[in-house]
C-alpha cells in the first residue's frame, strides 16, 4: 500500500516554524543560552548631527564597576569599514560624526544595564560642523554619496515642447522605518586562533562575513556567520547587521570572551538605517485624451551621510518610475542625495515604491487636469503586448499581463458600480468623504547588478531516508526556508517532514547574496533543485542497478522509488546507494539566465521577468480633522504557479499593510538639530489590526504559470504587493479631489498623516473657491 | 512596620515560585528571561507599545469561581507587582504532551505567523480574550488586539483565529488550573520588599500609605506601572523607594450612585471600564482608545492624574465633568475640583505628603450634554495630537453653560475660557459656534512637534466644536471614519 506523499509545491504548507512561533520555542539568538562569561554590549552614539570629534574621553565609562572593555575607532585592529559597495563607511566614526546616532564607541559589560550606564559616560568633545538635513539643501549644493544616475530615452525636451498637454509637479515621499520586532542583534563567539563565530541577525550573512573579517584584519574563512531565523528584517538588516556583528566581534576579540549586541529599540531607530525618502520633480508632456508623450523627472533621495546601498535604490526608483506605462521619450534623474542624518538602507521594494509613486502622482495629476477617470488614463498607457513595450532602460517587456489582471479585477469588483457607491456617498456626507482608486503594478525580478543574481545549496540524504537540506538564503518570515523543503521534497517524492531545514551558515554555502529583492525562492530553490536533481540522478543509478532496469524506469513516488511494480523505500534506498559507495552528498549553484545590465548607460535587461498584479482601494477621510481608514481593498496578484499559496498569501497581505502604513500613518519626523523625535513605538505608529480593511479580499491570479523557467514556474512575492498600497494614498488624493469635483489635484504629500489630509483638504477648498470666482468674475 | 516576608510570591505557570535577593526594579519581563529561563515572552520596545512580551495575569475572578485572566507588558511590570497573581506565560499554554492549545491551533492553522517574533504575545492576548469569553465581534477583537504589534503578517490571519477561538473554552487549560485559585488563597498578603537601597513597599491601608508618604517624601508612587514602567524597563534608572498603591484597600473602591460615579486611585481603567459606559458612554470609548487591554488591565486613571500629563486623555474629560479629586494627607482629607488640580506641566495641587484617594465624577443632569474627541495618527494605542471634552448644560434651546477643554494644546489640560464665554447664553446655532471657535486663538497658543504642527492643533480643535455640533443636531449624520 502507498501512502500519497506530503510534501512537493504547489501546496499550502504552513510555516515550517508554526508550531514552534506559537509555542515560544522557536530560538532567536537573544534565547540562546549564554555561554559562561558572556559579556552585553551597547554603543555610545553621536548627539550631533555633524562634528568633529575633538576627544573621546572613556576613562568614566571604562571605572564602572563591570565594565571589561571599551572600544572606540583607534581599537579596530584591521580595517575601519563595512561599506557593501563604496568604501568609507566605518564602523566606529573616525574623524568625525556625520549624524545623531552615529556609533563612536562600545562597551562591553557583565550586564547590558552595565554596558548602557557605562555608554553613557564615555565623553565626547564636538566641535560643531555645518549640517545639512533635507534633501532640497543637498540637491542645491549638488552634495550626493555617491554619482547622480541618468536614464534617457529619445528627445524628451522635444516630446514636451510639441506635447499638446503639459505639467509640472511636485511631490514628496517620506522614509519608513523596517520596525521588525527582533531589534539588531549579534552574539559573537570567539574560537581558537582569532577565528570568530558571529550569530548574527542579518538577511546577508556573507556581507557580515566580510565585516567582521575586515574589521578584525582576519580572512574571511577565519569567520563563520549563522543565522537560524529572523524576527522580521524587511531590508533592514541587510547591510545594517554589519556594524551590530562587527562591533560585537572586536569586543569579542578584544576580550577573548562571548559578547552579545543587542540594539533597543531607541538605540536601533536612531544608529539603523530606513527607507529612503524621495523629493520628485516632474515636467509631462501627454496627449488630449491621456496618453503620454515625454517625461522629464527628478527622483533626489534622501541617502544619509554615506552611501550604504543608495546607488542600487535609486537605479531601481528609475527602472520603475514608468510602472506599467509606455514613456516614448524621457529622461529621469536619480540623486543620492547626502545628508546629516541616518544612511538610509534597503526596505522592501528597494526604490520601487518610490518611483512607482511617482509616476503615480503623474497619471493622477493627468486624470484630473483632463478631467478623465485616473483609471481610464492609466490604462491608456499601458505597455503594449508586441508593440509599445520597450521601458525607459531599453528592456522589451516580453510578459505583460497588466490588462489581463486590471480586467479581471474591474470585472470582479464592478468598478463603475463602486464608484457611482462613493459618489453617492459624497453627496449625502457633509464632513466624510470617500475616495476610490486603482492601480496597476509591474516589478521587476532580479537584483539590477546581474553578478549578484546567484545563489548555492547543499543537500545530503542521510542512509535512513532523512534529508538535510542547506542554502544561501536567510528566514526572516517570509516562508522561504518551506519553500525551498517543498522543492526538495517534490525532487525525492518524499514527505517535507523528511527534509530537515538548517540554520544559514556561510561556512556550508560560501559567496552567498543577500536574501532580497524578492529573490529568495527563485535563486536558492534553483540551487536546491539542482543539489537534489544531483543526487536524485545518482540514487536513480543504484535503483536501475537493484531492479536491473534502465534509469529512465526509475521513478520516485510517494516516499518510494518504482521500477514497474516493484519498489523501494527512499530509505532503503539511500542505505543502498551508501553500501555501494555512491555519494548522497551535492552542492547546486544557480544564476539568473539572460539577464544584463550596464550600470553606465543605464540600459540592459536587469530583470529576469516581471511580476504583475494590481488593486483598488476604498477610503474615507474626515474633511474636519484629516483622519482617515482604508474601508476596502481587493487586489489581484501574479504569483506565477505558486510555490506555496498559503505563504504567498501571507506575503501579499503582509506587504500591503506595510506599504499602507508607510504611506499613511508612519512618520520619520526629525527636529532642527536633526534628531529623530519618533523612535519606538510610543511615537512611531505603525500599522494595527484595526487598520486593516474590514473588506480584504485578495486573490492569487490563477492559471498563470512563469514565461520564464523559473522554480517550478513559480514568480517572487516578497515585494510587488507593498506597491498596490500607493492605492491606498491614491484613494486618499480621490478623496481629497471630490471637494473641488475631481478637477483639482490634491497637494499631498506621503504619509498621509490626518495633518497632511487636513491641509490638503484646505488648500483644494481654497483653490476651489477662488476658481468658482474666477469663474464668476469672466462671467461677468 | 508590618514582619517582613522577604520574597515575592506568585504563581508561575501553576508553580509557586517565591523570590528574594534581587531588585525590586527587576522588570518580569527580565526576570522571566533572565532568572526563569523562560525565552518565549520577547522583548520588542520595552516601552509597552508591542506587545511581545505580553504574558497572562490571573487573579481569582469575583464570581468566585476560578481565575480572571487579563493581559499585560512584562516589559512594564516590576517584579514586585506580580505578588499574589497567577502568571502564565507562551510556553505553559500547550499541554505538557505539547498538545497545543486552542489559541495556538488556531494561529497555526490560519497561518498566522511569519517571522514569529511577535506571536508568543498574540498568542497570550488571544488566551485572555477566549478565557473572558468574548464574542467574535471585529470590534472587540480589534480592541483586545490593539496592543500588539505584527509587521509581517498584515494581522488578517491573527484576526481569523480570533474569530475561531472567540466564545470557546480550553478544557485542557481549565483542568489543568484547577487548582491555582486555592494556591493563590494560600499566598500571604505582600509584604514590603528590601534590597540593599531598594525598598518596595505594599500598605494595605490609607493611614499606612500616608505614613509611609510623610516618612518617605522622594518615593516614587506606584499604581499600574504604565508610565512608571518606562524609567525602569526602557530607561534603566534605578528607583530608590517605591511606595506601591494598588493593594490600598481605600484606593480600590469603585462606586456608581445616583449622583456620581467614584473611581478609586488605584483601580484600574479595565475594572472601571463597565461603570463609565454605563454613567458616560462617551467616556468610555475614549478610554477604549488609552494604551491597549495590556496598559488598560494595569494603569488606573489615579495614574492619570497625578502624572498630569498635558497630553493625558482622560485629564479633559474630568474638568468637563466638574470631578473632584479626593486627596488625603497627614492633616485629613480635602477635595479639589479638577480644574484646580493640574496646575502646570505635570504638577498637581498635592502637598508633597498627599495622595490622591479617588476621582468622583457628577453624573450628567437631563439637561447636559458630555462628549469627548480624540485626534492621533493611529486609532488605537497612540498619544493625542488634540483631545476635546465638552460638557453643555442646555437652558430650551440656548446654551446655558458650556465647559470646553482640551489636551494637547497647553502645558497643561485647559479650559477654552473664551470659547466657553462665547457659548455661554447664546443659542445653539453655528453663528455661535464660530463665535466659539474664534476665540481658541485667544485662549491656546499650542506647541508643535512630532505628534502635530501648533497650527494642526489649533485647526483641529475649532474643528472639532464644529464635529460636537454636528453631532448633538445632526446625531444620524456618520461624523467619524470609524463609524463606517
Amino acid at each position: 500500500m502507498t501512502v500519497a506523499s506530503r510534501g512537493g509545491v504547489y501546496r499550502p504548507f504552513h510555516h515550517d516554524s508554526a508550531t514552534k512561533h506559537v509555542s515560544g520555542r522557536a530560538i532567536y539568538i537573544d534565547d540562546m543560552p549564554n555561554l559562561p562569561g558572556t559579556l552585553h554590549a551597547a554603543f555610545a552614539i553621536s548627539t550631533r548631527a555633524h562634528a568633529r570629534i575633538v576627544a573621546i574621553d572613556t576613562g568614566r565609562a571604562a571605572a564602572l564597576p563591570g565594565v571589561v572593555a571599551v572600544v572606540t575607532a583607534a581599537d579596530v585592529p584591521g580595517v575601519n569599514d563595512i561599506a557593501p559597495i563604496f568604501a568609507g563607511e566605518p564602523a566606529l566614526a573616525e574623524g568625525e560624526v556625520q549624524y545623531v546616532g552615529h556609533p563612536l564607541a562600545a562597551v562591553a559589560a557583565d550586564s547590558m544595564d552595565i554596558a548602557r550606564a557605562a555608554a553613557a559616560l564615555i565623553e565626547i568633545a564636538y566641535e560643531d560642523l555645518p549640517a545639512v538635513l533635507d534633501i532640497e539643501t543637498a540637491l542645491v549644493n549638488q552634495d550626493f554619496v555617491c554619482p547622480p544616475q541618468i536614464m534617457r530615452r529619445g528627445d524628451v525636451q522635444a516630446a514636451l515642447a510639441s506635447a499638446p498637454r503639459r505639467l509640472t509637479g511636485e511631490v514628496r515621499c517620506g522614509g519608513q522605518d523596517h520596525f521588525y520586532l527582533e531589534g539588531q542583534i549579534a552574539l559573537a563567539l570567539p574560537q581558537e586562533d582569532r577565528d570568530m563565530l558571529v550569530y548574527s541577525s542579518t538577511q546577508h550573512p556573507t556581507e557580515v562575513q566580510h565585516g567582521v573579517a575586515y574589521v578584525l584584519g582576519i580572512p574571511s574563512n577565519a569567520v563563520t556567520v549563522e543565522v537560524r531565523r529572523l524576527g522580521g528584517a524587511f531590508g533592514g538588516k541587510e547591510s545594517q547587521a554589519t556594524i551590530v556583528a562587527a562591533v560585537a566581534a572586536l569586543l569579542a576579540d578584544r576580550t577573548r570572551r562571548p559578547v552579545k549586541l543587542r540594539l533597543t529599540r531607541d538605540d536601533d531607530m536612531t544608529i539603523t538605517g530606513k527607507r529612503h525618502d524621495f523629493l520628485i520633480r516632474y515636467d509631462v508632456g501627454f496627449e488630449e485624451d491621456g496618453r503620454l508623450l515625454g517625461l522629464d523627472m527628478t527622483l533626489a533621495a534622501r541617502a544619509g551621510n554615506v552611501a550604504d546601498l543608495s546607488a542600487p535604490v535609486v537605479s531601481r526608483a528609475l527602472c520603475h518610475a514608468d510602472n506599467a506605462y509606455f514613456i516614448p521619450a524621457c529622461e529621469l534623474r536619480g540623486y543620492p542625495c547626502r545628508t546629516n542624518t541616518v544612511s538610509n538602507t534597503a526596505f522592501r521594494g528597494f526604490g520601487g515604491p518610490q518611483g512607482m509613486l511617482a509616476i503615480e502622482t503623474v497619471m493622477d495629476h493627468i486624470a484630473r487636469e483632463l478631467h478623465i477617470a485616473p483609471e481610464l488614463v492609466r490604462r491608456r498607457n499601458y505597455y503594449g503586448i508586441g508593440e509599445r513595450n520597450i521601458t525607459p532602460y531599453g528592456a522589451v517587456v516580453e510578459d505583460n499581463i497588466i490588462v489581463e489582471i486590471v480586467d479581471r479585477l474591474e470585472r470582479e469588483v464592478d468598478l463603475p458600480a463602486w464608484r457611482e457607491r462613493v459618489a453617492d456617498f459624497n453627496r449625502q456626507s457633509p464632513i466624510l468623504k470617500k475616495g476610490l482608486a486603482l492601480m496597476p503594478v509591474k516589478f521587476g525580478i532580479s537584483f539590477n547588478l546581474t553578478s549578484l543574481n546567484q545563489a548555492g545549496a547543499l543537500v545530503h540524504v542521510y542512509t535512513d531516508g532523512s534529508v538535510h537540506l542547506n542554502h544561501g538564503g536567510t528566514e526572516m518570515g517570509q516562508g522561504l526556508f518551506v519553500k525551498v523543503a517543498q522543492v526538495v521534497s517534490q525532487v525525492f517524492a518524499i514527505d517535507l517532514d523528511r527534509v530537515k531545514i538548517s540554520a544559514t551558515t556561510t561556512d556550508k554555502v560560501p559567496n552567498t547574496s543577500a536574501t532580497a529583492a524578492s529573490s529568495g525562492s527563485d535563486l536558492n530553490g534553483m540551487a536546491a533543485l539542482e543539489a537534489a536533481g544531483t543526487i536524485k540522478t545518482r540514487m536513480t543509478e543504484v535503483a536501475a542497478g537493484h531492479f536491473d532496469v534502465s534509469p529512465a524506469d526509475i521513478r520516485f513516488a510517494d516516499n518510494r522509488v518504482y521500477a514497474g511494480n516493484e519498489s523501494l523505500s527512499f530509505a532503503e534506498l539511500a542505505h543502498k546507494c551508501w553500501a555501494q559507495r555512491v555519494s548522497l552528498s551535492a552542492t547546486g549553484f544557480y544564476k539568473t539566465p539572460k539577464i544584463h545590465w550596464d550600470g553606465q548607460t543605464m540600459t540592459g535587461r536587469p530583470f529576469f521577468y516581471y511580476s504583475y498584479g494590481a488593486c483598488v482601494a476604498e477610503v474615507v477621510i474626515d474633511t474636519l480633522t484629516g483622519e482617515n481608514r482604508l474601508l476596502r481593498a481587493d487586489i489581484l496578484q501574479d504569483c506565477g504557479a505558486s510555490l506555496n499559496p498559503a505563504v504567498d498569501l501571507g506575503q501579499i497581505e503582509g506587504a500591503f499593510v506595510q506599504g499602507m502604513g508607510w504611506l499613511t500613518m508612519e512618520e520619520l519626523w526629525w527636529d532642527a538639530e536633526g534628531r529623530l523625535r519618533t523612535h519606538g513605538p510610543s511615537t512611531y505608529k505603525i500599522p494595527g489590526s484595526r487598520d486593516v480593511p474590514p473588506v480584504f479580499n485578495v486573490h492569487i491570479l490563477a492559471d498563470a504559470p512563469n514565461r520564464e523557467p523559473t522554480i517550478f514556474r513559480s514568480k517572487a512575492i516578497g515585494e510587488p504587493p507593498l506597491m498596490l498600497a500607493i492605492s491606498v494614498w491614491l484613494a486618499l488624493r480621490d478623496a481629497i479631489s471630490s471637494l473641488a469635483n475631481h478637477r483639482l489635484v490634491p497637494k499631498l504629500d506621503a504619509p498621509a498623516t490626518p495633518e497632511k489630509v487636513l491641509a490638503a483638504v484646505d488648500d483644494i477648498r481654497k483653490r476651489g473657491r477662488d476658481a468658482a470666482l474666477k469663474l464668476v468674475d469672466i462671467g461677468r | 512596620m508590618p514582619p517582613s516576608d522577604p520574597a515575592i510570591r506568585f504563581l508561575l505557570n501553576g508553580e509557586r515560585h517565591a523570590v528574594s535577593g534581587i531588585s525590586p526594579t527587576t522588570t518580569l519581563l527580565d526576570w522571566l528571561r533572565d532568572h526563569a529561563g523562560l525565552k518565549g515572552t520577547k522583548e520588542g520596545c520595552a516601552e509597552g507599545d508591542c506587545g511581545a512580551c505580553t504574558i497572562a495575569l490571573g487573579t481569582p475572578a469575583e464570581n468566585g469561581k476560578g481565575l480572571c485572566w487579563q493581559a499585560a507588558n512584562s516589559c512594564l511590570l516590576m517584579l514586585p507587582q506580580v505578588h499574589g497573581r497567577a502568571l502564565l506565560t507562551v510556553e505553559a499554554l500547550a499541554g505538557a504532551d505539547g498538545s497545543l492549545a486552542p489559541v495556538q491551533q488556531a494561529l497555526v492553522d490560519t497561518d498566522a505567523s511569519q517571522c514569529g517574533f511577535c506571536t508568543p504575545g498574540f498568542a497570550m492576548a488571544m488566551f485572555a480574550f477566549q478565557q473572558g469569553g468574548e464574542e467574535a465581534e471585529d470590534a472587540t477583537i480589534h480592541e483586545a488586539l490593539a496592543g500588539n504589534l505584527c509587521r509581517c503578517t498584515g494581522y488578517r490571519p491573527i484576526v481569523e483565529a480570533m474569530r475561531r477561538i472567540a466564545g470557546t473554552a480550553d478544557a485542557a487549560f481549565a483542568l489543568r488550573s484547577q487548582g491555582w485559585r486555592q494556591e493563590l488563597a494560600d499566598l500571604p498578603e505582600p509584604a514590603d520588599y528590601v534590597v540593599g537601597t531598594q525598598q518596595f513597599l505594599s500598605p494595605l491601608h490609607l493611614d499606612d500609605l500616608i505614613a509611609l508618604r510623610v516618612a518617605n517624601p522622594e518615593a516614587r508612587l506606584l499604581a499600574g506601572g504604565t508610565d512608571l514602567g518606562l524609567l525602569v524597563g526602557k530607561e534603566r534608572r534605578p528607583l530608590g523607594t517605591v511606595i506601591w498603591l494598588s493593594q490600598v484597600a481605600e484606593l480600590n473602591e469603585l462606586e456608581l450612585t445616583e449622583r456620581y460615579l467614584k473611581i478609586g486611585a488605584a483601580v484600574t481603567y479595565s475594572r472601571a471600564l463597565p461603570l463609565i459606559d454605563e454613567a458616560f458612554p462617551g467616556l468610555g470609548a475614549l478610554v477604549r482608545r488609552i494604551g491597549s487591554r495590556q496598559i488598560r488591565n494595569l494603569g488606573t486613571l489615579g495614574g492619570n492624574c497625578a502624572n498630569a500629563s498635558p497630553i493625558g486623555d482622560t485629564l479633559p474629560c474630568l474638568i468637563a465633568l466638574e470631578a473632584t479629586m479626593i486627596v488625603a494627607g497627614p492633616n485629613g482629607r480635602r477635595e479639589i475640583p479638577a480644574d484646580a488640580f493640574f496646575v502646570d506641566y505635570r504638577k498637581t495641587a498635592l502637598t508633597p505628603d498627599e495622595v490622591l484617594v479617588a476621582v468622583c465624577l457628577p453624573l450628567l443632569r437631563d439637561d447636559q450634554a458630555f462628549h469627548c474627541h480624540k485626534v492621533a495618527k493611529r486609532h488605537d494605542q497612540d498619544i493625542s495630537a488634540v483631545i476635546g471634552a465638552y460638557r453643555l448644560t442646555f437652558e430650551g434651546t440656548k446654551v446655558g453653560d458650556a465647559r470646553i477643554v482640551y489636551g494637547g494644546m497647553a502645558a497643561t489640560p485647559k479650559r477654552a475660557r473664551g470659547a466657553e464665554a462665547a457659548l455661554r447664553g447664546r443659542p445653539w446655532t453655528e453663528d455661535s459656534i464660530a463665535a466659539a471657535i474664534g476665540m481658541l486663538s485667544a485662549d491656546f497658543q499650542p506647541i508643535g512637534d512630532f505628534r502635530a504642527s501648533a497650527g494642526y492643533r489649533l485647526t483641529v480643535a475649532g474643528n472639532l466644536i464644529r464635529r460636537l455640533f454636528l453631532e448633538i443636531t445632526a446625531p444620524q449624520t456618520p461624523l467619524e471614519v470609524m463609524e463606517l
